[in-house]
């Protein structure tokens, strides 16, 4: 049983980054816009969160209010870093998984740049410990107390927050039915009056907005608050967008999937702790590579009868018939 | 008469603009101008008193180490063709760091495993790297051609699983790997490449080698069938198909040949001779992606996806990485040319767009001062200036 308390507790803090980040991605691409930069949105959003956290780290405010203020100082940085993809692909026209890349190969080269100069290190590493033993009174409720409210983080409660705001303003707003729309048919779109480029910028925002979260609590959740130009955020970006394939697009799907990919890579960091696992012997390297590995197997089953928007990828064209 | 030269001058300038390589070339010379303003404000934030010497530094510092370009050039000139060469057809093959570090393990497992024969060793070794990226190549070829995956995220994917399977294959044999220094063991003499024999450099024959890889794929691309069937399919996917050209097939041998390319750019980099006797280059397994994957994408985009194009935006972003070096004589850091690279990339998005922005934007400050042109010309029948419309407009669409 401590297992499973363990494998859980661990599992969520990885979650919500995924979780966040395949949100974001499903706002933007369903708007018709394809999200390579998650990547680096994520790494953005989590080197200037950090970046805030360790200036403020010698205050003596309560660490809960630091991590929120971190998370908002991330999602601004993740909107405005999105504006440069959605500028690129939406008013320019741009090749969208080019403009990605060139996005996700610049954070890394900026935070090295950075800290290099000014920490002398390769990232940015603070002090300061979100973690939450246990959550008052919910903590003490048997099992489900010890399963979601010891040991972990609140940026959880916030993730699962965000999926059901997510979730109502995808379905149950205006806005969310003419952003679908954008991705699916724009012409369409446009013939009733829709602003398409205006509706193509708000959903890269959102996802800027997600993927700086996400990406800051990576580093919350993943790094101890800690964030690194080499390694980054290994590639949850990338996953993330796995995730929201294997989501099909949709927030509720996107969560199980999330929980998916995260429970797999929480069992490929914990093998020595797991005894079954541990008895078999494997290389651990092998459990590493299982999330991705994981992805290729699922998306080869899901992609043809892939519910991708219609529209995602293409540069919308006023003129064009 | 006068006017007729007045007016054909034009029409010549704007062929002349309107050409694509013209096109693609100034495309590129913007987004490469743009990059080192964005360098130069980067530099000027960091440290404004030494701005000025660092982007001279960066600009012309690789003039200093010629044969160091070159070397540098040879693995990037590679991943530069593995993208390039998936990009005629449409496929956006960003998995070169995996076909990259695949080719790389094949070469260093030939190197060290193999006992050859001096000079057929090496070759056995570049011929393995081949095979290696070709096989990690082949995959997201199958995945995209066979099970309707996007090639980027396979290729993605398997950069991370190439990365960790060779960090853990090289990790588990200790012929190759010394684990007190974390790193590859040295490679025997008879695996590494012939210097090209310039003093305390690594330059080596895989340049020419390399040359050679572009200039094949060059004659593939424009002069056999399959190359013009792959363009096709780059230009119109339908189209192709419905011209009974079968995708498929040409799906996975294109990203094959792209794979083969990055792998022999990893074998090209591990097998590079060292100029300290006895020893070699090495291979540090420690999960991290090969950069040069990714500048391969730069070097692509800076050659327009023309195989000789990208000799020449490979020599370049090696002359200005060399250069980045260098600036660390100012106090900046080598990472400023990563940046000055994403910011390249970036704008060669959308290069080609701003280039016809920009020359429409010439055309109508030309166009209002063309009424002028049009009294002067009133004798001429109306027939004629009738055509003239009707040319520019074709032009326009052209």
């Amino acid at each position: 049983m401590d297992t499973v308390y363990y494998l859980v507790q661990n599992t969520l803090p990885v979650t919500i980054p995924l979780l966040l980040v395949a949100l974001g991605g499903m706002f933007s691409e369903r708007s018709g816009v394809i999200n390579i930069a998650l990547e680096g949105t994520m790494l953005f959003g989590a080197f200037l969160g950090c970046l805030f956290v360790y200036f403020i780290q010698g205050s003596s405010m309560n660490h809960q209010y630091i991590l929120l203020l971190g998370m908002v100082v991330a999602a601004l940085a993740g909107m405005v870093f999105s504006l440069l993809l959605s500028w690129a692909a939406v008013t320019m026209k741009a090749d969208q998984t080019i403009t990605g890349t060139a996005l996700n190969m610049l954070v890394p080269g900026i935070i090295l740049l950075y800290s290099k100069m000014t920490f002398n290190s390769d990232g940015i590493t603070t002090s300061v410990d979100f973690y939450v033993r246990k959550v008052p009174v919910l903590g003490d409720i048997p099992v489900i107390g010890q399963l979601f409210f010891q040991n972990t983080y609140i940026t959880v409660y916030i993730g699962f927050l965000f999926l059901i705001i997510a979730t109502v303003i995808f379905y149950k707003t205006r806005f969310g039915l003419r952003l679908r729309a954008c991705g699916e048919h724009p012409h369409a779109a446009d013939s009733v009056g829709i602003n398409v480029y205006k509706m193509r910028y708000a959903g890269v925002t959102i996802s800027g907005f997600l993927g700086g979260i996400g990406g800051f609590f990576y580093a919350v959740g993943v790094m101890n608050s800690n964030i690194n130009g080499h390694t980054g955020v290994a590639g949850f970006g990338f996953l993330a967008l796995a995730v929201m394939i294997f989501g099909q697009w949709k927030p509720i799907q996107i969560l199980f999937a999330a929980l998916f990919f995260a429970f797999l890579r929480t069992l490929a960091y914990s093998v020595a702790l797991i005894p079954f696992l541990a008895a078999l012997n494997i290389n651990q390297t092998y459990y590493k590579m299982l999330p991705y590995l994981a992805t290729m197997i699922v998306l080869a089953f899901t992609s043809k009868k892939s519910r991708a928007p219609k529209a995602e990828g293409i540069p919308y064209d006023k003129s064009q018939r | 008469m006068q006017d007729k030269a007045i007016n054909s001058n034009p029409s010549f300038i704007s062929k002349f603009i309107h050409s694509k390589g013209f096109m693609a070339f100034t495309a590129a010379l913007m987004s490469i101008f743009l990059g080192f303003v964005f360098a130069f404000i980067i530099m000027t934030i960091a440290d404004s008193a030494n701005a000025v010497n660092g982007l001279k530094m960066l600009l012309v510092g690789g003039f200093k180490r010629l044969a160091d370009v070159i070397y540098y050039a040879t693995p990037i000139l590679m991943t530069g063709l593995a993208v390039g060469f998936a990009f005629k057809m449409g496929l956006f093959n960003i998995g070169a760091s995996g076909q990259y570090t695949m080719g790389m393990f094949f070469a260093l497992y030939v190197g060290f495993m193999w006992d050859l024969p001096d000079g057929v060793h090496w070759i056995a070794c570049v011929i393995a790297g081949m095979i290696g990226g070709m096989l990690w190549g082949l995959i997201p070829g199958f995945f995209k051609a066979f099970l309707n995956v996007h090639e980027v995220i396979t290729s993605i994917m398997f950069n991370y699983i190439g990365m960790y399977l060779v960090d853990m294959l090289i990790q588990g044999n200790a012929t190759m790997y010394v684990s007190s220094k974390t790193r590859t063991a040295y490679l025997p003499a008879s695996a590494q490449l012939p210097s090209l024999g310039i003093d305390n450099s690594n330059a080596n024959i895989s340049i020419i080698l390399a040359i050679i890889a572009a200039i094949i794929l060059y004659i593939i691309l424009n002069k056999t069938t399959f190359g013009y069937e792959l363009r096709a399919t780059g230009f119109n996917k339908h189209a192709a198909t419905y011209a009974g050209m079968n995708s498929r097939r040409n799906i996975v041998l294109t990203m094959a040949i792209a794979g083969a390319m990055a792998g022999l750019g990893g074998a090209f980099a591990i097998l590079a001779p060292s100029t300290i006797a006895g020893s070699s280059m090495t291979y540090e397994p420690i999960n991290v992606i090969a950069a040069n994957g990714f500048n391969g994408i730069a070097v692509a985009l800076l050659g327009s996806n023309n195989p000789l194009g990208i000799i020449f935006a490979a020599l370049f972003i090696s002359h200005i990485q060399r250069g980045g070096t260098l600036a660390s004589l100012y106090g900046y850091k080598p990472e400023i040319i990563d940046i000055v690279i994403a910011v390249i990339i970036y704008f060669s998005a959308f290069a080609m767009f701003m280039n016809s922005a920009v020359v429409a934007f010439l055309k109508k400050l030309f166009r209002r001062n063309k009424p002028e042109a049009d009294t002067t010309e009133n004798v001429s029948p109306p027939d004629s200036a009738q055509d003239k419309t009707e040319n520019s407009m074709l032009k326009e669409e052209g």
